[in-house]
């Protein structure tokens, strides 16, 4: 199905501060963006980048300054667009003196099922999410990570077409993030619109489609994580032992990073070959040579050293 | 509707869990204290003495309840965040409030007619039969469910925007206030104050009035009670309470959560 499942337009917030909430601080600053139906989309950011705040808007948890968006072509402020979208809040909780299977029914409720429906439904996303033994334990004795499968159980109870996940790995042990990873995918093969929220960067570039870079409030950048991380140069990495070092080989040494009896060295692509030679002829035995992907870090990095590079630069000129 | 029936009976099995019911033990050995008591002296005030406890406990214990649970009913939602996941549901904000007061009202209801079963119960053991007088106390514990509605209706309001602290404060005072309206519509101060006396008349038309829910001692006393009161006090507790409803969806609707 083509077109956009969400489509956010010059969405703007602001969070009031200080004494008697006079004044107001843009945590959101403009941000237009659109999601493809069907594809996986990671909303990548720092903390406090403003990734939860565009999310809570997009529910209805919150209210903008300015702007709109529309999910599957209705607005969001339209209550028939909340039947078809699912949202996992970041650090979830729920009713302490509910069982899991209380707690989805409760949420089941609100969607036109009957009561044979949401019985299947508990059972098999309670299967789905790993719950299945701790059904009947009241949520005050669930750890953070069982909460965060309720939270996602929750959220995909319903066969939304478009499901929001805000950190859906957060507080999950690495057999949880894989359970996750795998239920992103799944809904993913059955035609649904997933955004989710994150800061592992490995996580975005082994499921999304497209992500989206926000920094303060802005969206920096917006594409394939391939086509993103390609915006910085790349080299090689050359893995060698070495076993006598002889002088002649000092050359070469010098510019490497010795990690037991091995060696690491970067090179530009041009330099390889002429490397690769040296190396050969001081009697090194190669290892490996490994491209250097510029990881979604780096560019995450770049672009908050910039910031305050920019910031530092007006506060100078403004004295 | 049907979402605020959910909404409500969630909200009626959270103050079941949390033991909201067991304040009836407490009532019980009340009532049963109170029997055997009077039961040894028997002086021809058994029922009165019956009577007014019973009722005095029906309505402290009901407000008690009321304004404790009252004011955390959207407070502790909003706090805890169990919120969040709820309004991304097809579920207008409105119908969770609705379903919230629904439910405290419930649990009220369900909790007073419990106590009302022990008080006959305490009746029949001191007097060994019923009289149909008695039934006035059933009139005189349907104003105490009414002013209780009205009671959560309000705590709900303070619950969306302040903290259960503020909001048992501002309740308390409104219900206070309530059953002192009489007085200042009568009010005539002795520095003959015209400003005064005419601020006092109006606000003591927009305060709720309590003092008409207070039958207690026409009850206890077996006195007739109007057909015409039961019907003012009924519609007046239901527009009241819809009125402060209102008000509380419209603050609501456009709160923006933490
Ligand atoms: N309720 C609030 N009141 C005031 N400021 C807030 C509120 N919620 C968020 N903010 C501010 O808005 C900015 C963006 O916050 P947001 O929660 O959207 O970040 P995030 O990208 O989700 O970060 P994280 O990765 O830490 O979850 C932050 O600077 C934060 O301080
Ligand atoms: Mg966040």
């Amino acid at each position: 199905m083509p077109g956009h499942a969400i489509e956010i337009e010059n969405l703007t917030k602001d969070y009031p501060f200080g004494f008697l909430h006079l004044r107001k601080k843009r945590s959101l600053d403009g941000l237009t963006m659109q999601v493809e139906s069907g594809e996986v989309f990671g909303f990548l950011g720092p903390n406090g980048a403003g990734k939860s705040t565009t999310i809570k808007l997009l529910v209805g948890l919150i209210f903008p300054e300015a702007g709109t968006a529309r999910i599957l072509g209705k607005p969001i402020t339209d209550i028939a667009m909340h039947g078809d979208i699912g949202y996992l809040p970041e650090q979830p909780y729920f009713y302490d003196y509910l069982t899991a299977a209380e707690v989805l029914d409760y949420f089941a409720r609100f969607h036109d099922l009957t009561a044979a429906d949401r019985h299947e439904r508990v059972a098999r996303m309670l299967r789905k999410v790993g719950l299945e033994t701790a059904r009947k334990i009241q949520l005050r004795k669930y750890s953070k990570g069982m909460l965060q499968r309720v939270g996602l159980a929750q959220a995909i109870l319903h066969d939304p077409k478009v499901v929001i996940l805000d950190e859906p790995m957060s507080g999950l042990d690495p057999i949880g993030r894989r359970e996750v990873r795998d239920i992103i995918l799944e809904l993913k093969r059955e035609g649904r619109t997933v955004l989710f929220s994150t800061h592992i960067l490995s996580d975005a570039e082994m499921l999304c489609d497209r992500v989206g870079v926000i920094v303060g409030g802005k969206l920096r950048g917006i594409g394939a994580p391939g086509e993103i991380v390609g915006m910085k140069a790349q080299g090689m990495e050359i893995l060698f032992e070495l076993r006598e070092s002889g002088s002649s080989a000092r050359a070469v040494l010098a510019k490497a990073i010795e990690t037991g009896d091995r060696y690491r060295l970067q090179v530009s692509e041009q330099e390889l070959y002429g490397v690769l030679e040296q190396l050969r002829a001081v009697g090194a035995k190669i290892l490996s040579v490994a491209q250097i992907k510029a990881s979604l870090e780096e560019y995450f990095m770049n672009l908050i050293e910039a910031d305050r590079a920019q910031a530092a630069a007006v506060e100078v000129s403004g004295k | 509707m049907r979402r605020a029936g959910a909404v409500a009976l969630n909200t009626f099995r959270e103050a079941v869990r949390d033991r909201v019911l067991y304040n009836l033990v407490f009532f019980a050995l009340l009532m049963m204290l109170a029997a055997i008591l009077v039961g040894g002296i028997s002086i021809g005030i058994e029922d009165l003495v019956i009577k007014s406890l019973g009722l005095s406990a029906i309505s402290v214990i009901g407000l008690l309840i009321a304004v404790f649970i009252g004011v955390g009913l959207v407070y502790k939602e909003m706090d805890k965040r169990t919120l969040y996941a709820l309004l991304a549901k097809p579920v207008r904000r409105w119908e969770f409030l609705l379903g919230k007061f629904g439910g405290l009202v419930l649990t009220l209801a369900v909790n007073t007619m419990a106590m009302a079963a022990g008080l006959f119960a305490a009746l029949l053991y001191v007097k060994h039969h019923l009289e149909r007088t008695d039934a006035v106390l059933l009139i005189a514990i349907y104003f105490i469910l009414l002013k209780l509605t009205l009671v959560v209706a309000l705590a709900l309001l303070f619950s969306c925007y302040s903290t259960p602290l503020l909001a048992i404060l501002y309740t308390s005072a409104l219900y206070i206030a309530g059953l002192f309206v009489e007085e200042m519509r009568t009010f005539h101060s002795t520095a003959a104050n015209p400003l005064l006396e005419a601020l006092l008349r109006g606000l003591s038309y927009l305060l709720p009035n309590f003092e008409n829910f207070n039958v207690m001692a026409a009850a206890a006393h077996g006195r007739e009670i109007p057909g015409a009161l039961v019907l003012q006090n009924t519609v007046y507790a239901a527009l009241y309470s819809v009125i402060v409803l209102l008000v509380a969806a419209a603050v609501f609707s456009r709160r923006n959560l933490k």
